[in-house]
């Protein structure tokens, strides 16, 4: 029986052999590889050979001068970015909602929902002509209105401003399109017993429709948590310049600074093994979340 | 059903259809405003006279940016990588997916598996064993270190099984009746019954192979080695001047810098644009399964 059953399943062991080959090299291996965070990396031993020295990589990030800042800018940023990131959505798919006029509504989603396919490498030449103190349109405009030029890219005060700004407008349109599936999952009985009772649209939206929206709103916030020490390096790597580090260094690009230009891999590994780890445990307690206050499930 | 409308709603309407097509313009804007100056002539750019409209139009960044030996190279490594890349994503795809979609009483060591690859969404070993593991294994300056490490794209295959899942169970137990394969049974059932749902996961890798930027800036020690994006990388956002050669300069001059920039990013931008199309079609549904995914 044991034995039949085996056979019967060698298929399937077969198929996935081929993806597991590669997540073993490419996923575990570097997993295990984190222990360089623990040795003086020398490149002919090899991430396992290296000799150990303990928490002295750890040591060294503690004595580093702007590992704190660092840290904050990731958290505040990150946080303002789910902060935004789902309000802008939500607003914009109860807009929409309100819209009757299909041509209007379907040409708007068009639009909006298009920037989150470009890369931040187009983005970036994007804002950063855009966004130019003396050259940029957006600073036209703003001398036009009689205000003062703004330096977006290039002053601490306003550089994660601009960041959590131009996530926004990347994402909210995409963003929006699991609240709109929610709209439509809304029972439409409501609304007419709303009205019955008497309620005007600013009442039904109020009552019915918010309420209707706030599983998936939870769902999805729930769901951001997890990325609370990813505050995007592709776009803050791609707009940031030493005059703003002060303000937008985050944990990934120290990590690429330390790693891949100073090449301290045992120290670089060490502020990755940090994130990782508080990353994981973020992980585990909004899917923890999430299956327990919704009926949501990986797999 | 403006029938009974109150004066307030028809303020509400009017200001609701204003806020939502401004909302479009935000989006819209900068791109056009990109796109003008990239049509325009370096004179009437630096004057500032460029807004959302050419002005003494010109296709001469576009002529210089085309004519530019590393904008092209990088530019086929970027299609040949999605050419390469796609196919075996999607082939891995649809292989774990399967295994992974039946019901623990058909497949007993499915749980062990899931774990297996859930494992690596919850944690990972960060940036530097990443690029050490592919430096061990030779892949650097290989246009392989693009394809490969990359190559189970997890939250696809999560994407898949879910559909796989939602197809009914009847067809496929009728084959095996008929003395269906697993093989057969996934080859010649699940994939023409999720065509849709393939087609998405195609684009989706189309578009995530084209924008990939890092990898090649990492992983490729020869800049002629990278992908259009990784170029960019260097020639837009970063402004790495040693990569401009001594004709560079003399061309710049005519040209102007931001004329050739904007037009950069629009030959980069047309390929997405291209696809946009498809993806719009098949998205909506994508993320809606995908929102279990997170």
């Amino acid at each position: 029986m044991e034995n039949r059953r085996f056979l019967r399943e060698i298929p399937f062991h077969l198929m996935l052999l081929p993806g597991i080959l590669i997540v073993l090299v490419y996923n575990y291996i570097p997993m295990a590889g984190i222990v360089v965070a623990f040795k003086r990396f020398v490149p002919s031993k090899g991430m396992f050979g290296s000799p150990w020295i303990g928490w002295d990589n750890f040591q060294y990030l503690l004595n580093m001068p702007d590992i704190y800042q660092v840290l904050w800018n990731t958290i505040y940023i990150s946080l303002m970015k789910i902060i935004a990131g789902v309000i802008a959505p939500v607003l914009f798919a109860l807009l929409l909602n309100e819209a009757r006029n299909r041509l209007v509504k379907r040409s708007v989603q068009t639009i909006v929902y298009f920037p989150h396919f470009l890369s931040w490498i187009i983005l970036g030449g994007i804002f950063i002509d855009i966004l130019s103190p003396s050259t940029g349109i957006v600073n036209h405009f703003l001398t036009w209105l009689g205000l003062e030029p703004i330096y977006f890219l290039g002053h601490n005060s306003w550089f994660p401003v601009t960041l959590v700004g131009s996530e926004v407008w990347k994402g909210f349109g995409y963003g929006s399109i699991v609240y709109l599936a929610a709209l439509t999952g809304i029972n439409p009985t409501l609304y007419e017993a709303a009205v019955m009772d008497g309620a005007g649209r600013w009442k039904q939206t109020l009552h019915v429709t918010l309420p209707g929206l706030i599983p998936m709103i939870m769902l999805m916030t729930i769901l951001s948590l997890g990325n609370v020490l990813n505050a995007g390096f592709d776009q803050v790597f791609n707009l940031y310049s030493p005059q703003v580090y002060q303000s937008g260094d985050i944990i990934d690009t120290l990590v690429y600074r330390i790693g891949m230009q100073d090449a301290q891999y045992g120290v670089a590994t060490a502020v990755g093994l940090f994130k990782s780890a508080v990353s994981f445990l973020f992980i585990g307690i909004s899917y923890g979340l999430a299956t327990r206050y919704s009926d949501y499930r990986i797999f | 059903m403006f029938r009974k409308a109150t004066m307030g709603r028809k303020v509400f309407v009017i200001s609701n259809y204003a806020i939502l097509i401004g909302a479009a313009l935000i989006c819209l804007l900068p791109i056009i405003n990109i796109l003008a100056i990239s049509f325009s002539s370096s004179s009437a750019v630096g004057s500032g006279r460029v807004q959302f409209w050419p002005v003494e139009f010109t296709l001469k960044s576009y002529a210089f940016v085309l004519e530019k030996p590393e904008f092209m190279t990088s530019f086929i490594i970027a299609v040949k990588r999605v050419l390469a890349g796609v196919p075996i994503n999607m082939l891995l795809t649809i292989l774990i997916a399967y295994p992974l979609s039946k019901e623990k009483q058909q497949f007993s060591w499915r749980g062990v598996y899931v774990w297996f690859f859930v494992i690596t969404m919850l944690f990972s070993g960060g940036l530097i064993p990443w690029y050490l593991t592919i430096k061990a294994t030779g892949l650097i300056d290989s246009f392989w270190a693009l394809i490969i490490p990359g190559a189970v794209p997890i939250f696809n295959v999560i994407l898949l099984l879910n559909f796989f899942r939602s197809l009914p169970k009847e067809i496929e137990e009728a084959a095996f009746m008929d003395g269906a394969t697993q093989w057969k049974v996934l080859w010649k059932i699940f994939v023409p019954l999720s065509a849709p749902a393939i087609a998405t996961l195609v684009l989706f890798c189309i578009v995530t192979h084209w924008n990939s930027w890092f990898e090649g800036l990492i992983l490729m020690n020869d800049p002629s080695h990278y992908p259009l994006q990784s170029y960019l990388q260097t020639v837009i956002v970063n402004r790495d001047m040693s990569l401009a050669t001594s004709t560079d300069w003399k061309a710049l001059a005519l040209v102007s810098d931001r004329t050739t920039k904007a037009a950069q990013v629009f030959v980069a931008t047309v390929p997405v644009l291209c696809v946009y199309p498809f993806l719009q079609k098949y998205f909506t549904e994508g993320i809606v399964m995908g929102s279990v995914k997170g």
